[in-house]
């Protein structure tokens, strides 16, 4: 490259130093530290000893962890079922170019996701409540059969996280497939509808196949993103530190936390961040590897 | 590309798309409404009705049974005005910083040849897939014995080199940044920084407000990061300081769900203003075109 010449070499650096200089404290030496961490055993702040793979031996056998992983594996596949779905549905409605007040309802759709998860989860506290909550009166006024007193939050743990990501990011991934669906040639559409597909049909051998590589990276950031289930459950149930009745609601990254910062165990916390990695990342890979499968 | 000859293609009833949408357009806002009216009613009130309270005033509502005293209960006596200016402060200088590192950074890495460029790329962006919480204790470690522990400078200096950011602004460089012009102010003795500020930064316009707001709105959400960090109750951002309050008021529906209005209120404010630029810059990454 000719313009390389043209400046010192050290320029790109002079740009790059502030955010590496960030970068390297807060994210890269802590990761390399965690990954120490993971093959020690700390017994408050100050003393740790090196205890080489005992906490990944420990982790195989840790109940609460299996316990964690059945919750979050739960979680992530009413994800996938329910908002991948919710999200494509929702975008299909809004895809027509003669549609009146698109806009608002983008914005009405996309709305929840301005919101904070804390904020979120006091408002689905309040709506879950027996009785007094927006989803039991309103579900009891529609339905008279249906209990006023059904206890969403004591002992519908799963159904209750899930309703309020739900609410929280259906219209989040419709943003998504909204840019997809407007990319999707409308000669192709028009040659399809003259060869006498039908919606169904176009839909299936059409609009599914060119938003193909959008699904693949939203499924990613879903499952990616439903694995590390944390704040929702930790802030809905902050008097049991995330655990939930009968640990209902304790999902890894909680685990993760409690262990870290409650228990003090930076080391076997380290431990399970690792193995949670390296099951996103093995996640990430195989999913890559399906979709080039299916391109070529 | 969405021609208006293929509208006659997808002609299922209009209608039913309409009514649809209207569904799925309250069941999404109902919470929202149902939050308003709660702030406003008093807790008997609370109890009794789902949305506005009935009475004999304009269509069967009780109108004079609403009050904002709530709010100014918040404002009044409840530490909320010093939350909201910390959560001011924390999301402005927080998203100026990242957006500046960020579109810095990834002109470095777009548009400069240099040993170990892709390595160091590959290694930024790789640490998207390691998990929040794992960095949480080992840089909590860090801010201690850099004694940045209940400092705002303990969330500014992690919060500003996001490997999100940095990948969305290498985007924009190598889409909207032509080399030419580059090569050309170069070439005229333009100096370097100069060339950045004047050149390449209106350039890339679009994408810094997206992630000014982008940033902004995630700052401004953050629960976590200050719980953690900051330890001093007066220096906590709105949503840790209104949860505290749900613990201390935990019966006072109507109080918690004012504070929570107003906390949500100027993001959603920010977000209809800017809402074009906010989506853009998120499915930049994702979505050509």
């Amino acid at each position: 490259m000719k313009s390389s010449r043209l400046h010192s070499p050290w320029t790109p650096w002079l740009f790059l130093a502030p955010f590496l200089l960030s970068f390297g404290a807060f994210i890269a030496w802590p990761a390399v530290r965690s990954l120490m961490l993971a093959f020690e055993q700390t017994y408050g702040p100050k003393t740790t000893a090196f205890v080489g793979t005992a906490n990944l031996r420990f982790l195989v056998h840790d109940p609460f962890l299996w316990t964690a992983v059945g919750n979050t594996i739960v979680f992530t596949l009413a994800a996938v079922v329910l908002q991948i779905p919710a999200a494509l549905g929702l975008a299909l409605l809004l895809n027509r170019s003669d549609l009146r007040g698109r806009r608002f309802f983008r914005l009405v759709f996309f709305s929840p996701s301005i919101v904070g998860l804390a904020f979120v989860a006091i408002m689905f506290s309040f709506m879950l409540e027996k009785r007094t909550g927006l989803i039991n009166a309103s579900l009891h006024h529609l339905f008279p059969a249906w209990n006023p007193d059904f206890p969403w939050l004591d002992r519908y743990v799963m159904p209750s996280l899930i309703l309020a990501q739900l609410w929280l990011s259906a219209g989040f991934y419709m943003v998504y497939f909204l840019a997809a669906l407007q990319n999707v040639p409308g000669e192709l559409l028009d040659a399809a509808h003259i060869d006498g597909a039908g919606a169904w049909q176009r839909f299936w051998h059409v609009t599914l196949p060119e938003i193909r590589p959008v699904l693949n990276i939203i499924l990613l950031l879903v499952v990616t993103g439903s694995f590390q289930l944390f704040d929702l459950p930790y802030l809905l149930y902050n008097d049991t530190a995330g655990s939930g009745p009968d640990n209902h609601a304790l999902t890894v990254v909680t685990y993760l936390f409690q262990t870290g910062f409650r228990s003090g165990d930076l080391g076997y916390a380290s431990a399970i961040g690792w193995m949670l990695t390296l099951v996103l990342v093995g996640f990430a890979l195989i999913q890559r590897r399906l979709a080039r499968a299916e391109e070529s | 590309m969405s021609t208006p000859d293929h509208r006659p293609l997808l002609r299922p009833s209009t209608l039913v798309i309409y009514v649809l949408l209207v569904c799925f357009g309250l069941l999404t806002l109902l919470p929202f409404l149902w939050m308003i009216c709660a702030s406003l009613k008093s807790k008997q009130d609370f109890y009794t009705s789902q949305f506005l309270p009935p009475g004999d005033g304009l269509f069967g509502v009780a109108w004079d049974h609403l009050s904002l005293a709530q709010f100014v209960r918040l404002f009044r006596e409840l530490p909320v005005p010093r939350a909201m200016l910390n959560s001011v402060f924390l999301a402005s200088v927080g998203s100026l910083l990242a957006t500046f590192f960020c579109a810095a950074g990834g002109y470095a890495l777009a548009k400069f040849k240099f040993p170990g460029r892709e390595l160091l790329t590959t290694l930024i962006l790789g640490t998207v897939v390691l998990p929040g919480a794992l960095l949480l204790s080992p840089r909590f470690e860090t801010l201690y014995h850099l004694h940045l522990v209940d400092h705002y400078l303990g969330i500014f200096l992690p919060a500003v080199a996001p490997a999100f950011g940095l990948y969305l602004f290498r985007q924009a460089m190598v889409n909207s940044v032509p080399n030419d012009i580059l090569e050309s102010a170069r070439i005229d003795g333009c100096g370097e920084v100069r060339i950045f500020f004047t050149i390449v930064l209106p350039l890339i316009r679009p994408m810094i407000s997206a992630y000014l707001i982008i940033a902004f709105i995630a700052l401004w959400n953050d629960f976590i990061t200050p719980q953690i960090i900051l330890q001093s109750p007066e220096l906590q951002p709105l949503p840790v300081a209104i949860f505290e309050l749900k613990g201390l008021y935990a019966a006072d529906y109507n109080l918690i769900m004012a504070g929570t209005l107003v906390s949500i209120a100027p993001v959603m404010f920010l977000f209809l203003l800017l809402q074009r630029e906010f989506i853009s810059g998120l499915t930049s990454g994702a979505v050509k075109g």
